[in-house]
């Protein structure tokens, strides 16, 4: 069940948005689609939606084939990134309005809009009209009434990006609290790394009309299928052919076998982590991340030659020799995939 | 809308699956519309076009370089060109008077300029005749002269300046101009160099729009001109006579050439809007 | 920058006098001129029979043109901003004709199309249809002339308020006729209002199209602007004033209309731009009667 898509293609004039896309989300889940601008996230949750036609490819929603339904008849929930506010209604008649078209009579209107309006903290303001609401208020308002006729699916595209950055903390806390109570199969669209991991289930990477990689968060962290992965879902170094993840890094005084000479350019303290920024002797930059309580035993300062050795790298092309020294290396496959793991004494 | 290029980059741009006109398919809602233009405009303007050429090009040639013709012509283009420059100052002008100046009644002021629109013609022309004409009280008489022809039209087209400018003025912003005198410019300086330029577009296209406007104007000029043939008789009404005498074809010729005029005007201003847009 | 004072004040002596002579001067003394005599004589020229059939006539002109003009612009605003279509720019250049065109030249071509020897007319009066020197052409005339109106303040209302909300109702379960309904149309409401306002003026001061396709037979194809026309140049200036006056009362109320409407239209969605925006001229244009 849940939603299948399967080899969806779709082109606008010159640009592929989407090319030969599947995946599948597991009934009552929460799943996030992660890309950068232009990776066709949108436009894929737009066609499951319907609101987009596929050039090719099938969408089924619940075991059902959808592709060639129209997007009044699949019962999905949507919620827009800009609200789609009906400005002219009262925000009781924005959560009422899917209800009025199915014809429930007025008091079972009134108690669902009443209920909606309590699960979204927005009971109160029912006579309200948008511009009244602030920007999460609307948005919370969006969900109500896309939840209000108990949709199969719920969809957000996203949601929260027309919101400043506290409200957006709360309302994916919210929301995650929301599909707990709810269990509607829930995809969003982001382009958040920490808010899809913060609040998914299971993340779809997507880039350039296609799926990098499909898995949850720790998945996707510990065993990224590819660079792009890698650097898109948390930090990475890049030390030559390998990457390095800034909390990997061994900062050492010693010059150990197989470490590398670095000079300490900036010291940036950013709240609990402290961010050392270093320059390698071919004049590469890469960055650490150190707790205070390393910075302090290490007593660092700007200028400083240190000794850098990466703990977990990860490479995914083709044969790389394993670094120099370090503990046992394990060959890899030819095809790069999954890097080799080298462990190495901190 | 095609060709707006800022409108379409939204996400309406493409049409998304499943929203059509209310109750009719796409394609025959815009069956329905060109067939509702043809019948109300397309069709009606082929005939005046055949008609036109119907003699031949020798005899479409000749209706319009006909003496009365050319003079009607002639009248009508220069007041049209006169009027308008008188627009394009008076029009600026009380377009600043209110925008940047502030009075008791400036909403009353401010809806008076659409007066010429929604006057009929023919009573506009009735009051400037009563009050400028025989009867006058000041004692003017422009009666059946070609200055009536320049008040009428004036009168006519007062808008289009003013409404153009007034969202540019509006939307100017004022620190540039607090910019330039803080770099020492004097007022005429600041206007000439800094507030005209930006309004020019406006001015441009109020004009060229009361142009059009005026070249074709009937109703106010009727009773106050005269209608004088190779004195006070504008196009319109040189047109008007032609029908009268059976002369359609000449009729239609000399229409022809309005249209002409006209549509090249539209075209300029629509091609300017864009350009404008774009900046 | 606010202007130095004298500069202030030569302004508005230009502005105000300008005004004044232009405007208000001979409006003001159609006023003057109508009750010169007191209410008696414009009354009793507007209840005669003539007058009275203009009047009745000229409203019939509205109650046709104006909803044929609004349901045809609203749909036609829709098709332009909601679909891509290669032909939209040709279409846009279209319905801008009627701007550019003299009414006397509207007159012509409905004569030419439906005159006794025009394409038309032999064969519709064979069906005892008449056109000319009749109400149809008469509300053709009027159609012609105030065709762009509607579809000139409803596009950029349409621009501004996106396709978004449309979305939202589909998804909500909306078909397209109830998703235009309950949320297009309510959005757009104040654009349309405006230009069906517009459209009204237009058809109601028509003069130089109706001319010519009505012969202006009083008490049966003479609207009031033709009727005020015929009875000035017959010398009865009583009923030429009183007649004014009607229209120049109505005129009045369409301007209060007008800026009520349009500065609604201007909150809610596009302005009312005479340039920019739109790609074409768009705003409270009228081409002449």
């Amino acid at each position: 069940m849940g939603i299948a898509v399967e080899g969806a293609r779709k082109r606008f004039g010159d640009f592929q948005a989407l090319d030969d896309v599947s995946i599948d989300v597991p009934d009552g889940s929460l799943t996030a689609l992660l890309g950068p601008s232009g990776s066709g996230k949108s436009t894929l949750l737009r066609a499951i939606a319907g609101l987009e036609e596929l050039d090719s490819g099938q969408v089924a929603i619940n075991g059902q084939d959808a592709t060639e339904t129209p997007a009044q008849k699949r019962e999905v929930g949507f919620v827009f990134q800009h609200y789609a506010a009906f400005k002219h209604m009262t925000v009781f008649g924005n959560v009422a309005f899917g209800l009025k078209i199915r014809k429930w009579d007025k008091p079972q209107i009134e108690a669902r809009v009443h209920e909606l309006l309590q699960l979204v903290q927005l009971d109160g303001l029912a006579e309200r009209y948008p511009d009244q609401l602030s920007g999460g208020q609307r948005q919370r308002m969006a969900l109500a009434r896309a939840l209000a006729v108990e949709p199969q699916v719920l969809l957000l595209d996203e949601p929260f990006g027309a919101l400043d950055a506290k409200v957006r903390k709360d309302l994916r806390t919210w929301l995650r609290r929301l599909h707990d109570e709810m269990h509607v199969t829930t995809i969003f669209v982001t382009h958040d790394q920490e808010e899809a991991m913060d609040v998914a289930e299971q993340l779809v990477v997507m880039n350039a009309g296609r799926v990098e990689q499909s898995g949850s968060a720790d998945d996707l962290y510990d065993h990224p299928a590819n660079e792009f992965v890698m650097s898109f879902v948390g930090e990475v170094n890049r030390l030559g052919e390998h990457f390095v993840r800034p909390h990997d890094m061994t900062v050492s005084l010693d010059r150990d076998e197989g470490a590398e000479e670095a000079m300490v350019q900036r010291i940036v303290a950013l709240g609990f982590e402290i961010r050392v920024e270093f320059v390698l002797g071919d004049g590469t930059e890469v960055w650490a991340q150190l707790t205070r309580a390393e910075l302090q035993k290490l007593e660092l300062r700007e200028g400083q030659i240190v000794y850098l050795r990466p703990g977990q790298v990860k490479s995914f092309s083709g044969d790389v020799p394993p670094p120099e020294g370090g503990g046992a290396s394990t060959p890899r496959s030819p095809d790069g995939g999954e890097g080799a793991e080298v462990s190495a004494a901190a | 809308m095609e060709g707006h290029p800022a409108a379409l980059t939204t996400s309406s741009a493409a049409p998304p699956a499943g929203i059509r006109l209310p109750g009719l398919g796409v394609d025959l809602g815009r069956g329905l519309v060109v067939l509702y233009l043809s019948l109300m405009v397309m069709l009606p303007l082929a005939a005046v076009v055949a008609e036109s050429t119907s003699g031949g090009l020798g005899a479409f040639w000749d209706s319009v370089t006909g003496s009365q013709s050319m003079a009607a012509l002639k009248l009508t283009v220069i007041c049209s060109l006169i009027v308008v420059a008188i627009n394009a100052v008076f029009g600026t002008i009380i377009a600043w008077v209110l925008v940047r100046d502030d009075f008791p009644g400036k909403g009353a002021v401010n809806a008076l300029i659409d007066l010429p629109f929604a006057l009929p013609t023919i009573v506009a022309g009735l009051t400037l005749l009563t009050l400028y004409g025989s009867d006058s009280p000041f004692g003017l008489d422009i009666a059946f002269t070609r200055v009536a022809i320049v008040v009428a039209l004036c009168f006519i087209t007062l808008p289009f300046v003013v409404r153009a400018v007034q969202p540019l003025l509006m939307e100017m912003d004022q620190q540039m101009e607090e910019a330039a005198t803080s770099l020492g410019a004097g007022g005429f300086t600041v206007f000439r160099r800094i507030i005209f330029p930006n309004l020019l577009p406006g001015i441009l296209a109020g004009v060229l729009l009361a142009f059009a406007r005026a070249l074709g104007e009937y109703g106010s000029l009727i009773l106050i001109s005269g209608n004088i043939p190779f004195d006070t008789e504008v196009s319109s009404v040189f047109i008007r006579s032609q029908i009268e005498s059976g002369n359609v074809a000449g009729a239609s010729a000399v229409s022809v050439v309005l249209l002409a005029i006209s549509l090249a005007l539209l075209i300029a201003v629509s091609l300017f809007a864009r350009w404008g847009a774009r900046k | 920058m606010s202007t130095p004072t004298t500069a202030k004040w030569g302004l508005r002596t230009l502005a105000f006098g300008y005004l004044g002579l232009l405007l208000l001067a001979p409006v003001g003394m159609i006023f003057y001129k109508t009750f010169e005599h007191g209410l008696g004589p414009p009354i009793e020229a507007m209840t005669s029979p003539d007058a009275v059939h203009a009047i009745w006539l000229t409203l019939l002109m509205v109650a046709v043109a104006v909803p044929l003009n609004t349901v045809f612009g609203v749909g036609c605003a829709l098709l332009l901003v909601r679909h891509k279509w290669k032909g939209n720019a040709v279409l846009d250049g279209i319905i801008n004709l009627p701007f550019a065109i003299s009414p006397i030249v509207v007159g012509l071509s409905l004569f030419l199309l439906y005159g006794t020897t025009g394409w038309f007319g032999p064969t519709l009066s064979e069906w005892g249809i008449q056109v000319l020197f009749s109400t149809p052409g008469m509300i053709l005339a009027s159609v012609f002339v105030s065709l762009p109106f509607v579809v000139r303040e409803t596009v950029p209302v349409l621009q501004e308020i996106g396709a978004e909300q449309e979305q939202a109702a589909s998804t909500l379960g909306a078909n397209a006729w109830q998703a235009f309904w309950r949320v297009t149309l309510p959005a757009i409401r104040w654009g349309v209002a405006y230009g069906v306002v517009l459209t009204t003026a237009r058809v109601l001061g028509e003069f130089g199209a109706v001319t010519i396709v009505s012969g202006s037979i009083s008490g049966e194809t003479e609207t009031l602007p033709l009727f005020v026309a015929k009875a000035f140049e017959q010398f009865n200036e009583e009923a030429a004033y009183a007649g004014a006056i009607v229209l120049a009362l109505l005129a009045l109320t369409t301007l209060l209309l007008m800026s009520v409407g349009g500065r609604k239209a201007k909150a809610q969605g596009g302005p009312i731009p005479i340039t920019g925006d739109a790609a074409i001229p768009t705003s409270n244009q009228k081409e002449g009667s």
